[in-house]
């Protein structure tokens, strides 16, 4: 075993997303199927990668039962059609399962285990609500471990409201207004497009190829945005709108050792720098991302100033201000979630880490002024994850 | 085609009110070029086990979806339309569960032309159709296919065929004629002749794209997907290659002859009583000049007749008889008695014996263990069967796990203790009362208290074979026929002291072992052979007045039989038809004949003269000499009569009797056991039809008939 082998994104794509639910585009879908469409969509668009190759697939899934039991990495490469000699397993870290994927199995590459691997995730939350059929363990809260606020999402971002006053509802709907904004911008652009993998669904009503996310609401008010409800908490602050929803949907992406991408000549979209998860109290679970950074720059020798472009996954506006005030960056930076983010687009929960990012990768082809960006996302119970990645297309070596 | 816009459908509908309508939805698709696909999806809402069919409401539906496309085409909203099916299914055809009540042929008519007015709209778009073969594509449902432009298949589609033959009709939606100039006569004939009559042979996916039937073929996963962006393909100039599409050269001059071959082997095999294959071929020949109006009239006109007639009628009550009854055997106990078979004995290590370890280890995978009491025949036995096996293995049908699985379930032996833990015993011992009842008294003191005893006796009393033992309520008749892995009848006798239990297992054995299973009473003959013996019998005893054997086999023609009788004797054997001949007339001397002629014949050994290619060529004259002097021959009129009443007869007594539960049974048995045509029903609808019925009893089987109205 050789270690300290660099670890490339070769490619990454997704389906699109849909809302969960009986009118949801994926109610008739399976979400391994969902699963096997995107790798196979991988698959097809990058054919030089020999499958046989191929030493790992890891794909994450929040709730692992039903149509996301069994093993998901293994399942999907089965019925994807990969040669049975390639593994596979299943990965949970909630929110974080992609992301959780790609820095396991990029540990691997670096450790010389793998030399390709595929990592992703699914959520169907429509067959598979957040937290359904788990069982808490009671001492969680006959202890007072964590208040019952920590197991209910909204509620941990209502307490971030809490902690930090200065973080009001009109900057969250402000901000989640543009979000919307900046999911249609890119839309009308193509950059969104060009990652996603059609798939066919069946409706009451007949097949229907989804092509696009179902969740975007560009028609979004201020105005509609003020007068949504807080379901969390009366009068307070987090609203279906300055949230992310309830989706279905699959990501999967490529990694590769740099030197097999150099001896295959598959494409090199980004350079992985450093990762870092991090705990903290979980009934705020969305501040995660601020240590997980923090910790993730140490570790790559960078500052904060050195990270050009951002994704930050939007499980909820609340939780992305409190990561840009931490940091001294503006509501609007320009660095920031340049496609839009999860608030639009939906967060499948445990696809969203690949799904970011499929996004910065394509930031960096049209941004080669900037050298590293960064992935970064809260996760459910009190984590955060950050991955720094260096930009291939960097033009400032030169 | 516009000849059959203004035809008004209406009448159809009453012919539809239960009718399990197929939908017809459409959605937009935008396809990578930017162009717009309208998809259109086939589904009756219900789950795969009741595919899509096609009524007169599904139909219309679908045209007046299509109708709509067209519009829209026109108005430049979309650049293409496709069809496909809810999953697994495009549709399994025809809705064909009202069609037996079509009044006359006037309406016939307008089935098919329905079928052709809404199919037909996917050539009048104007814009390209495809068709993407998502599952089970039949007859009318591979006619849609046919009809488009273009045309994708599901790599794991279950299957794909024009069964229409089969079931005594023609493919009349455009089949006949849409087939063989896509993907040339010879193709075409396989297709719509040739499997069908092969006991309804279907297409794999992979076959329906080497023949050309399907222009791509993409995995399920995203066979959808795959299907569209191909479509984007093919409507930005991809060029899509047909090189089974018939030319000048083939039109000129390969046309005629391919049909003619396939005529003479449909003579051969059939003779010319199916009137459906005929048709059939008449149209494929016709297909030759391309002229699609006329073409499809034809069809219209081929099926309108077909449908009114009496052996369309037949062959629906056949197939539901196959694909239903079998299935829910009459007079079954309750399958939650039936005793799990863990491990089967065999007595015997004959051939039979032989033949009943190969299937038994095939199907049931239990340990199966052969008895006798000669050390050699048992090892030779067992080398036999281990080399079956390992051929089977050789031939890629099973892996090499399942071959060293199956090789070590199959064991030999002489002591007879090893019996002790088996469920299930079936003897394949010589066919002599005494040596059965011998050999299972001996074996029941080996066997366990529940251990199911069954023979395969095809003429002896099973009751008097369970004589010798202690529990003859665990013996239960098990008849299966000649070559046993590939006839697909057993009969299953309840003796009169044969329990539930014993019944109920020996029904689930069958059914595991993929048999038909009919139970009849303890009767001579069951059912297969007692008709069998009938015939045969009568055939024999014309050649015993003096009959020359040609004009016996030949009286019997019109019934369109797989076999003459004395083709029938020859492949029986000759020694074994004389001792049924034997065994019925000894039952039943009113009625049946035995003859001392068979049994010289038998001796002689020869009858039928084969030519290169197994064909008949005539009867041997040793054989011949040996039969002559009758000096009061009967004609065939006369001999076609007496078979006809005779058989006639012979069932009514069976149904008096309560040897089955009812007409059908004796039909499916004698569709499963002895290949008697669907056309004739078997042998009931048949026989009422030609006034047998009437004849000799003055009723019927069926009431009412099941015949076309002719009208």
């Amino acid at each position: 075993m050789t270690a300290g082998n660099r670890v490339v994104f070769v490619d990454g794509v997704r389906t699109p997303f849909g809302r969960a639910g009986e009118k949801g585009m994926y109610w008739n879908t399976r979400a391994d199927d969902l699963v096997v469409k995107a790798m196979l969509g991988l698959i097809e668009r990058n054919p030089t990668v020999p499958l046989d190759k191929i030493d790992e697939v890891a794909i994450a899934a929040t709730t692992q039962q039903g149509d996301q039991g069994l093993t998901l990495g293994r399942t999907a490469g089965i019925l994807a059609g990969l040669p049975r000699h390639v593994p596979g397993y299943a990965i949970d870290r909630m929110c974080a399962g992609a992301m959780t994927a790609v820095t396991t199995t990029a540990g691997g590459i670096a450790m010389g285990a793998y030399d390709i691997v595929i990592a992703g995730g699914v959520e169907h939350m429509g067959r598979h609500p957040m937290g359904f059929g788990a069982d808490p363990n009671p001492r969680f809260l006959s202890e007072r471990i964590v208040s019952a606020d920590a197991l209910n999402m909204g509620a941990t971002a209502e307490r971030l409201h809490d902690r930090f006053p200065a973080l009001t509802k009109e900057r969250a709907d402000a901000y989640a207004l543009r979000s919307q904004h900046k999911v249609a911008a890119a839309y009308a652009a193509g950059h969104i497009q060009a990652d996603l993998i059609p798939v066919s669904a069946k409706t009451p009503a007949g097949w229907t190829l989804a092509t696009v996310d179902e969740a975007p609401r560009p028609e979004t008010t201020l105005e509609g945005l003020a007068g949504l409800k807080t379901p969390f908490r009366s009068h307070g602050r987090v609203t279906a709108g300055n949230a992310s929803g309830l989706n279905d949907g699959a990501t999967v992406c490529m990694l590769a050792s740099e030197q097999t991408a150099t001896e295959l000549g598959l494409s090199v979209k980004m350079t992985m720098v450093s990762f870092a998860f991090a705990g903290v109290e979980p009934e705020v679970m969305g501040i995660g991302p601020v240590p997980a950074t923090e910790k993730a720059l140490r570790k790559a020798g960078l500052e904060i100033s050195d990270i050009g472009l951002f994704e930050v996954n939007e499980a909820f506006a609340v939780q992305v201000l409190a990561f840009l005030d931490h940091f001294g960056i503006a509501d609007d930076d320009p660095r920031v979630n340049e496609y839009g983010g999860a608030i639009a687009l939906g967060h499948p929960l445990a696809s969203s880490g690949v799904r970011l990012m499929i996004q910065l990768a394509h930031q960096f082809q049209r941004h080669p002024e900037v050298r590293y960006g960064m992935t970064t996302m809260c996760i459910g119970l009190g984590q955060g994850g950050t991955v720094i990645w260096e930009n291939p297309h960097w033009n400032g070596a030169r | 085609m516009s000849q059959y816009d203004s035809i008004d459908f209406t009448d159809l509908l009453a012919l539809s009110d239960a009718e399990v309508v197929t939908h017809s939805y459409v959605h937009d698709v935008p396809l990578p070029s930017g162009k717009v696909l309208a998809l259109v999806t086939l589904d009756n809402g219900m789950d795969y086990k009741r595919p899509n069919t096609l009524g007169p409401q599904s139909l219309l539906e679908f045209d007046r979806l299509l109708v709509t496309q067209r519009d829209r085409a026109a108005a430049g909203e979309i650049h293409a339309v496709a069809v496909t099916g809810k999953e697994f299914i495009l549709a399994a055809g025809a809705d064909l569960s009202r069609v037996s009540a079509v009044p006359s042929k006037a309406v016939a008519v307008k089935l098919a032309q329905l079928g052709h007015r809404a199919l037909g709209r996917l050539g009048q778009l104007g814009v390209p159709s495809f068709v993407f073969i998502n599952g089970l594509a039949l007859g009318g449902g591979l006619e849609i296919a046919l009809n488009a432009d273009y045309r994708t298949i599901d790599a794991n589609a279950s299957a794909v065929a024009l069964p229409e033959v089969f079931l005594g009709l023609i493919p009349g939606w455009g089949g006949a004629y849409l087939l063989p100039n896509l993907i040339g006569i010879e193709n075409a004939l396989k297709v719509i002749i040739e499997n069908p009559l092969k006991n309804n042979r279907m297409l794999k996916p992979r076959d329906a794209l080497e023949l050309g039937i399907a222009d791509a073929m993409f995995g399920s996963a995203r066979f959808l997907e795959e299907s569209l962006l191909w479509a984007d393909a093919v409507l930005n100039g991809q060029p899509v290659s047909r090189p089974n599409q018939p030319g000048k050269i083939e039109r000129l001059a390969k046309w005629n002859i391919a049909v003619n071959i396939a005529r003479k082997s449909v003579e051969e095999k059939l003779g010319m009583v199916a009137k459906s294959p005929y048709l059939a071929l008449e149209l494929l020949e016709q297909a030759r000049k391309v002229d699609k109006e006329a073409a499809f009239a034809r069809e219209d006109e081929a099926i309108a007749s077909l449908i009114v007639g009496d052996q369309f009628h037949a062959s629906m009550y056949a197939f539901d008889l196959v694909q239903k009854r079998a299935k829910k055997p009459a007079g079954a106990p309750d399958s939650s008695l039936a005793r799990p078979v863990g491990k089967v004995g065999v007595i015997g290590a004959g051939l039979m014996a032989r033949q009943f370890a190969l299937l038994f280890v095939r199907k049931l995978k239990v340990p199966v263990v052969l008895t006798d009491i000669n050390q050699d025949k048992l090892d030779e036995a067992l080398a036999y069967i281990h080399a079956e096996i390992q051929a089977t293995h050789d031939k890629g049908r099973i892996s090499s796990d399942e071959n060293q699985r199956l090789q070590a379930l199959v064991s030999g032996t002489t002591n007879p203790a090893e019996f002790s833990d088996a469920d299930w015993v079936i003897e394949a011992v010589f066919e002599e009362l005494t040596v059965k009842q011998d050999v299972f008294a001996a074996i029941e003191q080996h066997v366990s208290e529940d251990a199911i005893l069954a023979t395969n006796t095809s003429s002896l009393s099973v009751a008097e074979i369970g004589a010798k033992l202690s529990h003859p309520e665990r013996l239960v008749g098990f008849h299966f026929f000649n070559p046993v892995a590939v006839m697909p009848l057993v009969e299953v006798v309840n003796a009169p002291q044969t329990n539930e239990t014993s019944l109920a297992t020996a029904m689930a054995v069958a059914k595991e072992l993929g048999k038909t299973a009919v139970i009849t009473t303890d009767s001579p003959g069951f059912v297969v052979n007692r008709l069998l013996a009938r015939l045969l019998g009568e055939a024999m005893h014309a050649v015993d007045l003096g009959t020359p054997f040609k004009v016996v086999d030949e009286s019997v023609a019109p019934f369109g039989m797989p076999m003459a009788p004395f083709e029938l004797l020859d492949l029986v054997g000759l020694k074994v038809g004389a001792h049924v001949l034997d065994t019925h007339f000894a039952a039943f001397p009113d009625r049946f004949f035995r003859s001392d002629n068979l049994h010289k014949l038998a001796e002689h050994g020869s009858l039928i003269v084969r030519g290169r290619t197994d064909k008949i060529t005539g009867y041997d004259r040793g054989a011949e000499a040996i039969v002559k002097g009758g000096t009061t021959p009967l004609t065939a009129e006369e001999i076609r009569l007496r078979i006809e009443d005779g058989l006639a007869d012979e069932i009514h007594r069976m149904l008096e009797e309560k040897v089955v539960s009812a007409p059908e049974d004796i039909d499916l048995c004698m569709i499963m056991g002895a290949g008697w045509p669907f056309q004739m029903g078997g042998a009931t609808p048949f026989l009422d039809r030609i006034g047998a019925s009437q004849r000799v009893f003055g009723g019927t089987f069926h009431t009412p008939l099941i015949a076309g109205t002719n009208a």
